[in-house]
């Protein structure tokens, strides 16, 4: 610290010069003469250099393929530099019937193509788009299914969150009379346990994730949007926490009930369960079904801890059942929305990264949670909580090879 | 065009920061999408009904759509008729004396609809022009080197080694600018072809340099209607893997577009050849009809009644058909995958 001090010395003991000028005008100086130098960069300096030594570059990236009976179709980004007409389509060495996407396709533009061909069910199709310089760009679909309709997929996602949200945090809260007569050890192992589980969530969905963005057009960040979601939900929800934990103290120093104390967890743990319903509704969305039902087992064990959380904090209350249903509205039903907004949004990029928000999210629990794992002793990592998290990791590992067939 | 629809960098990560917020946001976002979840397609399901194929009507470019035959220079239903018997003089022991002038030029080549191919050719199209004469003929044919790569015109046929148009015998290499005349005999009859033999040949082949060669026997074949049919394919990425089009003539799907006109009864020759490259083989199959088959056109008696024949590259032969029943008949190649990029087509087969 005496470093700082020394350093900053000088600079307090200056006597301020009368002509300099305030900081805000040097601000907008040194601001209009970078935009100078840009403009003249621009201006001059793109005339210096030579235009690219070569052909057009033209880079395609298949953002969304819905399949309709004799229908495929393909939302096409141009990710690359110049823009890109496609002429012509075959699939499966076939040329076929094209609408859609008869204008060129300029930078990180879009167009819908539809093939008019008839797939069939299960089966792989390589759909190459033939520019208009004979390049050849394809796409593949590695079995074809019929692609839900919108509503049909709201209604699914709406109960998913019912069963990952609402019904294991009602579960969760069910033992609340339970709760009130297990030792302290038993808890740890549960919230050790739940460790274990969302540790292995947090792997799964992450490589899941780091998958997704490799295979998208890169255009937008690829993996490191995975890590930008990530980081962004840990941070976020740790702000949350955050703000809870200040306004929880506040709230107890005034003499709070338990009610809100539990209310501010269930907010907590809302923001947390939205997260986990993006990652299930962009799983789904991206046609991985086995991931979802995945997810949807391992959030539903995980969730019923999370009741169980939520009622902690009520055991000296008597709460009326509305006032519990509340709760676990709060607390779950994020879960039915972010679902539904999960399935939406069906981009490889954006569900690459909201499944990185929900391992952000996921990784801010265990945090979260970590804490109450310590022993009497203080120890984080105690034979209690060690043998919870591997329970943990191995249910979730078991019930993977169980659901992901 | 769905401009609007794609989110932008910005929205994303403003959305991003505020993680709670964000996957509503996201969300919302893509709610209001009119192109999300195939919310804009109801009702529009159908694809226009094309002017062939389509969907399991089979194989077609975007429907409606066909090239510039006029950019393009030439049009593949003239190309099937037109033969160039040369300029025709009497030599001092007077036999006939054909001479033809052959330019090498380099130029883009509407190919599909909307596809540009830098092809090289034989007088500006694809394939080049089928020169015939009779068996006995003296040939001169000047080759004038009008591209900006060198070339050659190398013959199939019996003639002596410095006209065989091969690098490095006789004169070979043109150059850029450069001419030569090969002079040779008109011998054996037969169908034959001629193509560029300039390193990488299958580059100068593929790029478009190979044309017909027919010298026809002594005495006339019988009165026919004649066509030329050159199988080809355009390896338009130029990865000398295989093809993205296939063709006769030169445009891919043109004879379903416009069905070659036959009559009824009437004998109906085809000079087919193969000159494709990247793949084995090619076929020949036609619908409905039997024909007789001449390989290579050496001799006047056929060896086969069929309705299909392959070709490995450079084989030829010739196809003796009459239709006798009124209507559409397609043919194409028998291998089916370069039917459906391309290589197939109809003849209608009209009374009178």
């Amino acid at each position: 610290m005496s470093t700082d001090a020394e350093l900053c010395a000088p600079a307090v003991d200056r006597p301020a010069a009368p002509t300099r000028l305030p900081v805000w005008a040097l601000s907008i100086v040194a601001v209009l003469v970078a935009a100078a130098a840009l403009i003249g960069l621009a201006v001059l300096g793109g005339q210096s250099l030579p235009e690219r030594n070569g052909p057009p570059v033209e880079e395609l990236a298949v953002e969304r393929t819905v399949l309709r009976p004799q229908v495929i179709e393909l939302t096409v980004r141009n990710t690359g530099p110049d823009a890109v007409q496609i002429a012509q389509v075959f699939v499966n060495d076939a040329f076929v019937g094209v609408s859609g996407g008869t204008q060129p396709i300029g930078r990180l533009d879009t167009a819908t193509l539809r093939l008019d061909y008839p797939w069939q069910d299960g089966q792989p199709y390589l759909v190459s788009m033939l520019t208009s310089t004979g390049v050849v760009v394809e796409h593949e679909i590695p079995a074809a299914v019929l692609t839900p309709s919108p509503s049909s997929v709201l209604g699914l996602m709406a109960l998913l969150g019912t069963y990952v949200g609402i019904i294991p945090v009602a579960l969760g809260m069910f033992v609340l009379p339970l709760l009130r007569r297990v030792s302290p050890t038993v808890v740890r192992v549960l919230l050790a346990l739940t460790v274990g589980l969302l540790g292995y969530l947090a792997l799964d969905g992450g490589l899941e994730a780091l998958e997704l963005g490799g295979a998208s057009s890169g255009a937008y960040g690829g993996p490191a949007l995975v890590l930008l979601g990530s980081a962004l939900a840990f941070l976020a929800l740790t702000l949350v926490d955050r703000l809870l934990r200040g306004r929880r103290q506040r709230a107890a120093s005034a003499g709070a009930s338990g009610l809100r104390l539990a209310m501010m967890i269930a907010i907590g743990i809302g923001l947390h369960n939205l997260g986990e319903g993006l990652a299930i509704g962009s799983a789904y969305a991206v046609g991985e079904l086995a991931l979802g039902a995945f997810l949807v087992i391992g959030f539903a064990l995980h969730n019923t801890t999370e009741g169980i959380a939520i009622v902690a904090p009520l055991a000296e209350d008597r709460p009326s059942l509305v006032q519990l249903g509340g709760l676990g509205l709060i607390a779950g039903a994020p879960a039915i929305a972010g679902a539904m907004l999960g399935a939406a949004v069906n981009s490889s990029e954006l569900s690459a990264f909201l499944l990185g928000v929900g391992v952000g999210a996921i990784a801010q629990v265990i945090v979260q949670i970590a804490p109450a794992l310590r022993g009497r002793a203080g120890q984080l990592l105690n034979p209690t909580a060690i043998g919870g998290i591997t329970a943990g990791v191995l249910i979730m590992y078991v019930t993977g090879l169980l659901v992901a067939a | 065009m769905s401009r609007p629809a794609a989110p932008s960098r910005r929205q994303f990560l403003v959305g991003g920061a505020l993680l709670g917020s964000a996957g509503a946001a996201l969300g919302a976002a893509a709610l209001l999408d009119p192109t999300s979840a195939g919310a804009a397609d109801d009702g529009t399901g159908q694809v226009p009904e094309p002017g062939h194929g389509g969907g399991v009507n089979g194989p077609t470019f975007r429907v409606g759509e066909t090239v510039d035959h006029v950019a393009n220079g030439f049009q593949p239903t003239e190309i099937l008729r037109d033969f160039d018997y040369g300029k025709v003089s009497t030599a001092a022991d007077g036999r006939p004396v054909r001479e033809w002038e052959v330019l090498a030029t380099d130029r883009d080549i509407e190919v599909a609809p909307g596809v540009r191919f830098p092809a090289w050719t034989f007088n500006s199209r694809i394939p080049g022009p089928t020169l015939r004469c009779r068996e006995g003929d003296l040939l001169r044919v000047r080759f004038v080197n009008n591209s900006a790569h060198p070339h050659t015109m190398h013959f199939h046929g019996i003639h002596p080694a410095e006209m065989d148009g091969v690098p490095l015998v006789g004169r070979g290499v043109i150059l850029p600018g450069e001419s030569f005349t090969y002079t040779f005999d008109a011998e054996p009859f037969g169908l034959h072809l001629y193509h560029c033999h300039v390193g990488p040949l299958a580059e100068h082949i593929a790029r478009g340099m190979y044309g017909t060669f027919i010298v026809d026997p002594p005495a006339d074949r019988p009165p026919a209607d004649e066509m030329v049919m050159v199988m080809h394919g355009l390896n338009t990425t130029f990865d000398g893997e295989g093809n993205q089009l296939y063709a006769v003539n030169g445009i891919p799907f043109h004879y379903m577009h416009e069905p070659i006109q036959v009559r009824r009864g009437e004998l109906v020759r085809i000079y087919l050849v193969n000159i494709l490259e990247y793949d084995p083989i090619n076929s020949f199959h036609l619908h409905g009809n039997f024909f007789d088959y001449y390989p290579t056109g050496t001799r006047l008696e056929p060896s086969e009644f069929t309705d299909t024949v392959i070709q490995a590259q450079g084989q030829r032969g010739i196809c003796e058909v009459r239709f006798p029943y009124p209507g559409r008949y397609m043919f194409h190649a028998h291998k089916t995958e370069f039917a459906d990029l391309g290589w197939m087509g109809f003849f209608e087969v009209s009374d009178g």
